[in-house]
């Protein structure tokens, strides 16, 4: 019953590493939609210096590891006189690596728009910006939806390497209460099953979201996969 | 493209014919500016529309675009296909653009609960003829229609182009790229050859089918009268 007593012991604990854990996925997810977003459109329509400086952007950041990213908001901007608290610098972390690769799946979907739908926008007299907002993004933010799971899932796991920014979410939690009863099997146990289910309960609200945003007469990708 | 120069005149229609890679479709593209041309001038009633001061995106809707693989927003349905134009570019209220979208897709014969069917649920037919209400619902001055029955399997051609045929009598101006000759004979004023970026010939459909003057207009209409089995001699 060691698991048991444990919960009853530190279930406040595990409840708080939970909840920093939630607050550094969203918000991480967040910011990653707001620089993801317009650098994949960037990206694809800007001219071409703009151009570069996303692609610059994308291909520095999906070149290094999170961890090193992480290390120099933390230890190395303040050497530059740019100081953030712990939190704010693994949001920060999180946010800026995750735009890079939500700027590369943004610029997939939408590149998977057919040609001729930007054309027909155009066609009846829409500025490439409407064209963009009613028919492109439309259109690819369904088809995202399934990467963005992805992406989702890995920042609730992988936010736990901003324990080594000593910021205490979910994995870190486990550390101290691991130290501190020595009970490291029931410990991991239960905050592998944290975030199990949390990745299940992350999949499943996709899902209905892709079938309830699905196009008719067009597959979902779920049923493509059937 | 080289030299090519031609008029429309209100009312009319006019057909251009002629092989693959000819530049047809480059022409109807450069007419509203999906492609600009490099050099040359584009007039619309009047006004210069290839100029410097020129608002892309106003001129577009004064030319109607019917495309070949018809381009309907996958996400929106037939009336919202059609509406979206009238409420973003046109501004019109939600209720007007929709009186207005239900009108044009009647003309086309898009009725009933077919409205409210996406694009992937409904036939090729049916999408071309929601893209020509599409394009008509904006009310324009030219529609161009860029080969709109040759993505069709055969049995679903007939009903677009009675559709067209519809739309040439009632006094629409149009300028279309197509090989269906039955309907260029019947309804164009002006048939216009064109092969490898040049007008080789042009003139009224009677004379340009049945006394082609140039030999690669020749070859063009055997080869397509062969595929459709009816030989010019017959005709005569």
């Amino acid at each position: 019953m060691a698991i048991l007593d444990l919960l009853i012991q530190y279930w406040p604990l595990f409840l708080q590493g939970f909840e920093t854990t939630l607050i550094l996925a969203a918000t991480g997810f967040l910011l990653g939609v707001a620089i993801g977003l317009p650098t994949s459109i960037l990206e694809t329509y800007a001219s071409k210096i703009v151009r570069w400086v996303a692609i610059a952007y994308v291909e520095l950041i999906r070149g290094t590891p999170m961890l090193v990213q992480l290390f120099i908001i933390y230890y190395a901007l303040p050497q530059l006189g740019i100081r953030f608290d712990a939190m704010t610098a693994a949001i920060l972390g999180l946010g800026i690596n995750s735009g890079a690769y939500q700027a590369e799946y943004f610029r997939g979907a939408m590149q998977s728009v057919q040609s001729g739908q930007m054309d027909a926008a155009i066609s009846i007299g829409m500025t490439r910006a409407q064209a963009l907002l009613n028919v492109i993004l439309a259109q690819s933010l369904r088809l995202v939806i399934p990467a963005w799971t992805n992406e989702a899932v890995y920042l609730v796991q992988y936010s736990s390497v901003v324990y080594l920014i000593a910021v205490v979410e979910l994995t870190g939690i486990g550390a101290i209460i691991g130290s501190r009863t020595f009970q490291y099997v029931a410990v991991y146990s239960i905050i592998a099953l944290i975030y199990l289910a949390t990745t299940l309960f992350i999949v499943k609200s996709s899902h209905s979201i892709e079938r309830r945003t699905s196009i008719p007469g067009l597959k979902s990708s779920q049923e493509q996969r059937v | 493209m080289k030299g090519v120069s031609l008029k429309i005149d209100k009312g009319e229609t006019k057909v251009i014919i002629g092989p693959s890679g000819g530049g047809k479709s480059t022409l109807l593209r450069c007419i509203n500016l999906l492609i600009r041309p490099d050099s040359g001038q584009i007039f619309l009633d009047g006004e210069e529309i290839t100029g410097e001061h020129v608002k892309l995106s106003e001129v577009r809707t004064e030319i109607g675009f019917v495309f070949q693989h018809f381009n309907l927003f996958m996400h929106l349905n037939a009336l919202q296909n059609v509406k979206l134009g009238l409420t973003k570019v046109k501004k019109m209220s939600e209720r007007s653009a929709e009186a207005r979208a239900l009108a044009a897709l009647q003309d086309v014969g898009i009725t009933g609960d077919l409205v409210n069917h996406y694009p992937a649920q409904l036939s090729g037919g049916q999408q071309q003829r929601v893209g020509i209400a599409r394009a008509l619902a904006m009310e324009p001055k030219v529609i161009l229609l860029d080969e709109p029955t040759s993505a069709l399997d055969p049995e679903l051609i007939g009903e677009v182009l009675r559709v067209m045929e519809h739309l040439a009598e009632s006094g629409a101006t149009m300028l279309a790229v197509t090989h269906e000759i039955g309907f260029a004979r019947k309804v164009a004023d002006e048939i216009i050859f064109m092969a490898d970026g040049v007008v080789t010939e042009s003139g009224h459909p009677e004379e340009l089918f049945l006394k082609p003057k140039q030999s690669r207009t020749k070859k063009f209409l055997g080869s397509i009268t062969e595929l459709y089995g009816v030989s010019r001699e017959d005709e005569n």
